[in-house]
């Protein structure tokens, strides 16, 4: 058989270190607990050099066919792992020696954990318990902080996805109804089979769990409300992470499971990536906190995410986009929240006036993170979006990529309302931008050059990024 | 030898930001200048290097899953405007000796700006064109917010960046719609040249010579497009305004005869008539708005419109075969490169000056002043001659483009011509008024906050960084055989391959 656990290596470094790391934190001092930090990091490194060596050998899919190890698989685990890596560095000042600082860092690993399954799920029940798997410690982390906007985020976040879980549930019970299977690969005949209006809705049911997960339009409810009512850094976390590894399983579930010729599902992508992008940049355009601006802006940067999902299986370029875009946007917007996190109490756009003054450095990375949010060259996100666009453009979805064009530009208006200030004038608010430590201002320093390197890079990486996934 | 070229002012940058801004001054104005003389150096050492053709080529894979590759290179269109760059970064830096308020970031950002407006010039990618081109826009929004004149600079410069940045991704779809066309896909330029994906237009071809278009109309500016830019110049600080007049409206040009004419010929010819009344209308209405008026910088920045619109006549023209010989074509194309540079330098010259205006008097409005010949003669001297300069009169370097453009369009486009001609006549006539207005009559100075001021005349580092733009420009109006021999063979082949 293969069930061959050695090939689960990373994920059982990740599940590994947060059991270990909660029975430690148990009995560790308050002020000890930099240990089960110390370990989670150590489990994230293990787990990237298991990818790696992983990466060398053939693909394959193990316990029987429920779980791929494969090209977006691993690329899934290396970014979501360099995204604990980043998560866990530019958390520190806020929460070392904190009360409950064990909770956190295991909360992080659980849903890091959660998010790798779903992107190398490759059987809907699978998918089911990775959808539960990344959302439930991200619940509790959003209400980490008990406090009042921390705990109504938390419950919101918690509302929500329940319902669109539930939705999940129905659909793929629909799925296995009409498919007469779980797994992708006997799925794809299944469902060309099956009569369409039911594997419609089965197929918008699965879709509405896993939009959730990625706080894309109409799944985005929460994510306003819990980037801007939890800490900066949960709100990176809950942005960044959980994304990897659902638009990889859509990804997924679509080239593998759906025939595009039996339902029109790129059409639908397609659409819920406008509606995503368009919406994401209009909301954010009069926002005037900072996590607020973040947070619409990361539901625009899932629609443009969304259209290489529409185009999946149709351009030779949609699998490298997809992951090389997950990847640029994982560091930039990590990055982004990294300074968000070395300044905790400067909440609105207008709280950053001077900061270059004071911080120049960190002003020129949140400048650097900013115009990599827009996709301004030599950027990771500039490479994502260019290979976007010829991928939207081969794929035959060209008014989407001019839509993205018209967004992008629209984009930089709030962007800059946030670079403006920052840069502009001589007095700063000393109370404002009291920096919190030098953890998250390494983090923010480390995100804009990887994303600058990995911008510059892109040749390096994009070509490992090529093959498909495995199909049965 | 390019790349050093290109990435050395980004080298000196990068370690001048490792310098406490508390250093003196001098360090930073004073890296600048040489950073800037060194540069034009190896410039003026490529210039002399014989060969024909691309040279200097330099061609490394960079994202080779996706064809784009860091190559680089010059002709005879791309010299002539990194040299222009060169000794306009170098002519800003010597003007920039005066400058106080944060040298260290301003100085850091200048010689960003100087690097990517080189590297433009030499890309022989269509992503490392684009590359340039964005960054260009984010160096240039900095320099305004950062630099110029208060709140209304900030939202100048937000439209400066709003409107040529949906300019540059307009470009960047074209661009992708030439990748996919081209087989196999590529993003480089001379291997698109060569292959001419797109070749017998159709809607492909439009669509891309559509979106490539209009990006670059945007940045070079043309009407209708040109609104973001008399804001940006009358709200940017002197030196920028002259690099955003000298430079950064010719990467708009530059690719037209770089990027659309030689790989979209098919679709250049059937939409060259556009070009042509885009032309005439930028130049006709650039002019007359220019005439209209009270503001000597935005005077100038419209007179930018009037001069970029005889460049699109000119590469609009041609593209038009039928009733013209290839003789004229070339001439034409080649009077719009000649264009380009004497625009450079001119503009470049009228907008420091206008810099020395504001200076002394804080304020940009003709009604302000009256009579400052008596006063300050050398100002009103270099003044006058850089007006003239400007409108055309013989014996400077806008004159022999604005001719040549003129003859080769004359046979294909007789009417449009005619009307462009008329253009001279208004911009001759307000440069005079203008001339008229500040520097004849009564002595009058503003009464600015602060004043009364010594109302200087040009000082030393000022004088020599205008008169010497005016002195190449009047070398190439009385000597242009050294410009044109670099440019007239790289036209004739380009004109070869619009006619293909």
């Amino acid at each position: 058989m293969n069930e061959n656990p050695a090939a689960l290596l990373p994920e059982l470094f990740l599940l590994g270190a947060a059991v270990v790391g909660l029975l430690l934190g148990a009995w560790l001092p308050r002020d000890r607990q930099w240990l089960v930090r110390l370990l989670a990091a150590a489990a994230a490194l293990a787990g990237l050099v298991a990818t790696a060596v992983a990466a060398t050998r053939p693909d394959e899919l193990v316990f029987g066919t429920s779980y791929a190890v494969d090209i977006p698989t691993h690329a899934t685990r290396a970014i979501v792992l360099v995204a604990v890596l980043v998560a866990l560095a530019l958390s520190v000042d806020s929460t070392a020696g904190h009360r409950r600082e064990t909770e956190f860092v295991v909360l992080v690993q659980l849903g890091a954990l959660g998010t790798i399954l779903l992107g190398g799920a490759n059987d809907l029940l699978l998918l089911l318990a990775a959808f539960l798997l990344a959302s439930v410690p991200f619940y509790a982390l959003a209400g980490w902080d008990k406090t009042s906007l921390g705990t109504e985020a938390a419950m919101k976040y918690y509302l929500s996805g329940a319902f669109l879980g539930v939705a999940m549930l129905t659909g793929v019970a629909i799925l296995y109804g009409v498919g007469r299977t779980t797994g992708y690969g006997p799925l794809r005949e299944g469902l060309a089979a099956a009569p369409v209006a039911a594997a419609g809705v089965g197929l918008v049911a699965v879709l509405a769990g896993l939009l959730f997960k990625v706080g894309g339009v109409p799944g985005h409810f929460w994510v306003p409300d819990v980037t801007d009512g939890t800490p900066p850094a949960v709100a990176a976390i809950v942005t960044t992470i959980p994304k990897i590894g659902g638009l990889v399983a859509m990804y997924r579930l679509l080239v593998v499971a759906v025939p595009a010729d039996a339902l029109d599902w790129p059409l639908l992508v397609a659409v819920l990536a406008a509606v995503s992008m368009t919406l994401g940049n209009l909301a954010a355009f009069f926002q005037t906190t900072v996590q607020r601006l973040l947070a619409y802006s990361t539901i625009s940067q899932v629609g443009y995410l969304l259209i290489v999902v529409a185009v999946a299986g149709r351009a030779d370029l949609a699998q490298p986009a997809l992951l090389y875009y997950v990847a640029g946007y994982a560091v930039t917007n990590l990055g982004a929240f990294a300074v968000v996190a070395e300044f905790p109490h400067a909440r609105t756009v207008e709280d950053y006036r001077g900061m270059a003054r004071r911080n120049p450095a960190l002003a020129v990375a949140l400048a650097v993170c900013l115009f990599g949010l827009i996709g301004t060259p030599p950027t990771a996100v500039f490479v994502g979006k260019l290979v976007v666009f010829t991928a939207a453009v081969d794929g035959g979805f060209a008014w989407l990529a001019i839509l993205a064009i018209v967004n992008t530009v629209a984009s930089v208006f709030y962007y800059l309302r946030w670079i403006a200030p920052t840069f502009r004038g001589a007095d700063f608010d000393p109370v404002a931008l009291q920096p919190a430590g030098t953890w998250s201002a390494v983090a923010a320093y480390t995100c804009a050059a990887v994303a600058v390197v990995l911008g510059v890079l892109g040749g390096l990486v994009l070509p490992l990024l090529v093959t498909p996934p495995i199909p049965m | 030898m390019l790349s050093v070229i290109v990435f050395l002012p980004a080298v000196v940058a990068a370690a001048l930001l490792l310098v406490p801004a508390t250093a003196p001054r001098r360090v930073f104005t004073g890296a600048w200048v040489a950073v800037s003389a060194v540069d034009l150096a190896l410039v003026v050492a490529v210039w002399l290097a014989p060969g024909s053709g691309f040279r200097f080529e330099e061609r490394v894979a960079w994202m080779p899953s996706v064809g784009i590759s860091y190559h680089v290179g010059v002709d005879g269109i791309s010299l002539p405007l990194v040299a222009l760059t060169a000794v306009l970064f170098l002519a800003c830096s010597v003007f920039a000796l005066r400058e106080t308020r944060r040298v260290k970031s301003y100085v850091a950002l200048f010689l960003a700006l100087q690097a990517v407006s080189l590297g433009l010039f030499v890309a022989l990618d269509l992503i490392l064109f684009f590359l340039f081109f964005d960054l260009s826009i984010v160096f240039m929004y900095f320099l305004i917010a950062g630099w110029g004149h208060g709140e209304r600079a900030r939202a100048a410069a937000l439209k400066f960046f709003l409107y040529t940045f949906l300019g540059s991704l307009a470009l960047l779809l074209g661009f992708i719609v030439l990748y996919l066309a081209a087989e196999p896909h590529t993003f480089d330029i001379v291997e698109l040249i060569a292959a001419d994906p797109l070749a017998g237009g159709g809607p492909a071809a439009a669509l891309a010579l559509l979106a490539i278009g209009v990006g670059l109309a945007v940045k070079t500016p043309t009407v209708p497009f040109h609104t973001w830019l008399p804001p940006a110049h009358t709200e940017a600080p002197a030196t920028g305004s002259a690099i955003l007049a000298a430079i950064l409206l010719k990467m708009g040009t530059y690719g037209f005869v770089r990027i659309a004419m030689p790989i979209l010929p098919d679709a250049w010819r059937q939409y060259a008539v556009v070009a042509v009344v885009v032309g005439v209308v930028s130049v006709l209405y650039g002019a007359l708005v220019a005439l209209a008026q009270t503001d000597v910088k935005r005077m100038i920045a419209y007179t930018s419109v009037n001069h970029m619109g005889y460049v699109i006549l000119g590469v609009g023209a041609a593209g038009i075969l039928a009733g013209s010989d290839e003789q004229a074509r070339q001439l034409a194309t080649t009077g719009a490169v000649t264009q380009m540079v004497a625009h450079g330098l001119i503009t470049g010259a009228l907008f420091l000056l206008t810099g020395v205006l504001y200076d002394r008097g804080r304020t940009y409005d003709m009604a302000a002043y009256s009579g400052l010949a008596a006063r300050t003669p050398l100002f009103a001297g270099v003044f006058a001659v850089a007006a003239f300069a400007s409108l055309g009169l013989p014996g400077f370097a806008g004159f022999i483009a604005e001719f040549q453009i003129f003859t080769g369009a004359l046979a294909s486009a007789p009417v449009a011509t005619a009307l462009a001609v008329a253009g001279i006549l208004v911009t001759a006539a307000l440069f005079l008024r203008a001339l008229q207005r500040v520097f004849l009559g009564p002595e009058r100075l503003p009464d600015a906050p602060g004043t009364p001021r010594p109302f200087a005349d040009l000082h030393p580092s000022e004088t020599a960084a205008i008169v010497g733009l005016l002195a190449l420009a009047t070398v190439i109006g009385i000597l242009p055989r050294f410009l044109l021999d670099v440019i007239e063979p790289a036209s004739r082949a380009l004109v070869e391959l619009v006619a293909r």
